[in-house]
């Protein structure tokens, strides 16, 4: 699989990361590299084989619903680049 | 007055408890030449010089109380991906500037529960992504081990881990692996690492970067300090819905170096043709060993071994995009917000900004694989190979109780290595990969010396939940090789 500049215009977009049209040719050359690398998989027969999503063989444990660890608002929002009134502040989102 | 530093955790541990010396005087010992050495070796993103004299005063006096608990006093490195509750968290990226956790994660918890006094976070490439320990934002690494008096990388991920053990700045440091990150700079620093199995250690409180490969781990001078260090780090952990519920045996006490009777599984696959011939003849002596300890020495098979690593290049992909899609710019460490620009604007240009050149190629190809049209292709089918990598495994452990391999395909290089493409990088991984992807636990223990005077190391890998087997086998290999070349560059 060779992978385009545009390609890689598509894939950042979705990624949400913003690539220069210098670094999109660099990244085209090297993400199609791996891809074809990665090819070899193809030779590898897996009909009837399942896919392993974990190798934890235990069923995810449920609990009550309930308040465990609530009233965090200020550890939450502590971090935050900004804030106000105790949340989260980002731009404008709806005209 | 003998030089502390240099001494075994175990020695640390009865020696503080017979007060033969105080925690503070072993951890000023300590921080005095990490101030002196880091500024070169950069092993340490953050120091904590006032926690740790904090946490060793308080330490001193448990046991002045006779209240001393299983490692009271013992001082520790942190690698820079574990959560630490206000002390700067940074997973050596430039995206989580200034990020001071409100919690700590559950296996540092652990440790300073069992009186761990912590030094500092030590550094790492950034995410945890890369096996040289020069991705990350804080600066490459340097090994304190030299070629001909050239600077060499410590490996990676947990190369700051290793490179502080391994030039006595910490006695035992925390390390994370999802596809060699404690075995490989274990091997380059010629110090012993352990990947326990998957679920045995907690994962709350850890930068994730592919959650379903990632493991805690300690990288110490010895077994006996790794079987030490795991007892307190396993458990179960509610916070982690794949911790695993099972008890966790004492592997201090089950070191017993009798290894007499042991199925010693040799796997072809990990001898092809062209391999180093010096780690052939490090991994032949170690077969060596075991069967003159009495262990059984049995070839075995793992036929998908070849796939593994181009699987791994899949899976830990597409889980790191997921995982990563969390720094956004809104909620902890960078924000780049463009003049006049939306939301969608500052998502791009906080991780354009944010993200080092390796992990945006791994979050894109990891976007790549799991998007519409790919996922059968890719994704889908590196799961299914996968399950048969581990099935190789399965089969195998019917005929072997362990399985030695050499931990890395080289020593360690210096850094003026320039791999031609990433994939060369990614063979650094070639023998640790298989086992992470199986969820295996996995140990590395120096093997020998390379005709260059640079440790090399073997791998052993055991079956699921048997650490105890895997750290004694290992504990039996390391008295019969007897290694005990030291790092050349240290302060003394």
């Amino acid at each position: 699989m060779t992978i385009t500049a545009q390609d890689v215009t598509k894939i950042a977009r979705l990624a949400r990361i913003r690539v220069s049209d210098e670094e999109k040719e660099h990244y085209a050359k090297e993400i199609s590299g791996i891809l074809q690398w990665i090819e070899q998989l193809q030779e590898v027969k897996t009909d009837g084989v399942p896919q392993m999503v974990s190798v934890a063989d235990i069923r995810l444990p449920w609990r009550a619903d309930q308040v465990t660890e609530g009233g965090q608002q200020e550890a939450v929002v502590k971090n935050a680049p900004g804030s106000d009134y105790g949340c989260f502040v980002v731009p404008k989102v709806i005209e | 007055m003998t030089n502390l530093r240099t001494l075994t955790l175990a020695e640390m541990r009865d020696g503080l408890k017979a007060k033969k010396f105080s925690s503070a005087e072993l951890a000023t010992a300590h921080l005095d030449a990490i101030e002196k050495i880091n500024p070169e070796m950069n092993a340490f993103i953050t120091i904590t010089r006032d926690k740790a004299l904090e946490m060793a005063k308080a330490s001193d006096q448990k046991i002045a109380k006779g209240e001393a608990r299983a490692i009271e006093g013992v001082p520790i490195g942190v690698k820079d991906l574990f959560c630490t509750k206000d002390v700067l968290t940074t997973a050596a990226s430039h995206i989580l500037d200034g990020f001071k956790p409100p919690y700590e994660s559950s296996i540092t918890q652990k440790l300073w529960d069992a009186g761990g006094v912590m030094l500092g976070k030590l550094n790492l490439d950034e995410f945890a992504m890369g096996s040289a320990n020069i991705t990350s934002y804080y600066g490459t690494v340097k090994s304190p081990w030299k070629k001909d008096g050239k600077a060499l990388v410590p490996g990676g991920s947990s190369g700051g881990s290793a490179a502080a053990v391994a030039a006595d700045l910490c006695p035992m440091a925390l390390g994370t692996d999802t596809g060699g990150s404690i075995r490989q700079p274990a091997a380059f620093c010629g110090i012993v690492g352990i990947k326990p199995t998957y679920g045995r250690c907690s994962r709350f409180g850890i930068v994730a970067f592919a959650s379903s490969l990632d493991q805690a781990g300690p990288i110490t001078r010895n077994v006996r300090d790794a079987a030490i260090s795991l007892n307190i780090m396993c458990g179960h952990d509610a916070k982690d819905s794949t911790s695993v519920k099972m008890d966790v045996p004492d592997f201090e006490k089950l070191l017993s170096g009798n290894i007499k009777g042991l199925k010693v599984g040799i796997p072809k696959e990990y001898r092809p043709d062209g391999i180093n011939p010096e780690i052939a003849a490090m991994w032949d002596h170690g077969i060596k060993l075991m069967k003159d300890a009495g262990a059984e020495i049995i070839d075995i098979s793992l036929p998908h071994t070849g796939y593994a690593l181009a699987t791994y290049y899949v899976i830990a992909p597409a889980e790191c995009s997921s995982n990563l899609a969390r720094y956004d710019g809104v909620r902890f460490g960078l924000r780049v917000m463009p003049e006049g620009g939306g939301l969608t604007d500052m998502y791009e240009a906080t991780r354009a900004a944010g993200f080092g050149h390796e992990v945006k190629r791994r979050i894109m190809i990891g976007t790549y694989v799991l998007s519409a049209g790919y996922y059968d292709a890719y994704y889908k089918k590196a799961q299914r190979v996968r399950w048969l990598i581990a099935n190789d495994f399965t089969e195998a452990f019917k005929k072997v109780d362990v399985i030695l391999t050499p931990t890395a395909p080289s020593a360690a290089f210096g850094f003026d290595y320039k791999p031609s493409n990433p994939v060369e990088m990614y063979l650094n991984d070639v023998f640790t990969v298989p086992t992470s992807l199986a969820g295996l636990p996995g140990i590395s223990i120096p093997g020998g010396l390379s005709k260059d005077g640079l440790p090399l190391g073997l791998q052993l890998i055991g079956k699921a939940f048997d650490e105890a087997a895997v750290l004694n086998a290992a504990f039996a290999l390391e008295q019969a090789i007897g290694f005990n070349a030291k790092a050349m560059e240290k302060a003394a």
